[in-house]
């Protein structure tokens, strides 16, 4: 089934301070199409770990947030964009307790556990692109 | 600049979280608390999050960690308050907290610090209460 947009928007996030108003953001689309507290809480807490990725190894980027619908559910779709320098190796940074960072490496395989769909493709030396949705009822 | 409020109740610290912390502002409560911990040798503190909304693996290291400083300057740390569905999206999240204790409400979290301070202690006052 395609998946229809009905409303999007962009937001540039290349600094800490960012990180809030754009979790904000992400909570009044998530209410307004009317997802439940659990849902809305665990899709704003992956969202705020990609951003923090995002911010940590790809230096900033865009993110895109998106009212999306397929067939009678609604739900939010996030791109995260950056043009940092890339994962080498994607299925070792998807395994759980992986990190280059000095985190716990829950990042993506603990962001992927919270979303419905997850899609993660990456360019050495171009840049990295998460996608997510959080169905309404998902 | 923004920052946190520690209150000093007894001999405990009190933190109450109203905002969503952003990495800055958390970094500083983690310093400022041990600080506090040392300045006023506080034997327990307790970390309100019930206004707390989103934990993400940032943030529960940042807890995490006020735990286990406090625990190796002499202070015990209890969490107290956490909302349901942060509780369910730190566990698929696949952060448990391990090594942080929590209680459900304030009162409860009171509770749980004096007794392990007691426990801790053995106070010749516990040991002759005979009511």
């Amino acid at each position: 089934m395609t998946i229809l947009i009905l409303n999007k928007e962009m937001m540039p996030v290349v600094k800490e301070q960012d990180v809030v108003p754009f979790r904000n953001r992400v909570k009044e689309y998530a209410t307004k199409i009317g997802m439940g507290l659990v849902n809305q809480t665990k899709l704003i807490t992956a969202a705020s770990e990609l951003v923090r990725n995002m911010l940590k190894y790809g230096k900033g980027g865009k993110v895109y947030i998106e009212v999306v619908s397929k067939g009678r559910e609604n739900g939010i779709r996030l791109i995260f964009e950056d043009k940092g320098p890339g994962i080498p190796d994607v299925s070792l940074a998807m395994k759980d307790g992986f990190s280059t960072g000095k985190s716990l490496g829950l990042g993506l395989p603990g962001t992927r556990r919270l979303v419905s769909e997850f899609d993660i493709q990456s360019v050495v030396g171009e840049g990295t692109t998460v996608t997510v949705i959080k169905w309404k009822n998902g | 600049m923004e920052k946190i409020p520690i209150l000093r109740m007894g001999p405990f610290l009190l933190v109450t979280i109203q905002v969503d912390l952003y990495d800055r502002l958390a970094e500083n409560l983690e310093a400022d608390l041990v600080q506090m911990v040392s300045k006023t040798g506080a034997m327990g503190v307790l970390i309100d999050i019930s206004a707390v909304s989103i934990i993400d693996s940032f943030m529960g290291r940042i807890i995490g960690n006020i735990a286990s400083m406090s625990k190796i300057m002499d202070a015990e740390t209890v969490v107290v308050g956490m909302q349901p569905a942060v509780a369910i999206t730190l566990i698929e999240l696949g952060l448990p907290l391990k090594g942080v204790q929590c209680a459900l409400n304030v009162e409860r979290g009171m509770d749980l610090l004096r007794a392990k301070i007691a426990l801790n202690e053995g106070t010749p006052d516990d040991y002759f209460d005979t009511e």
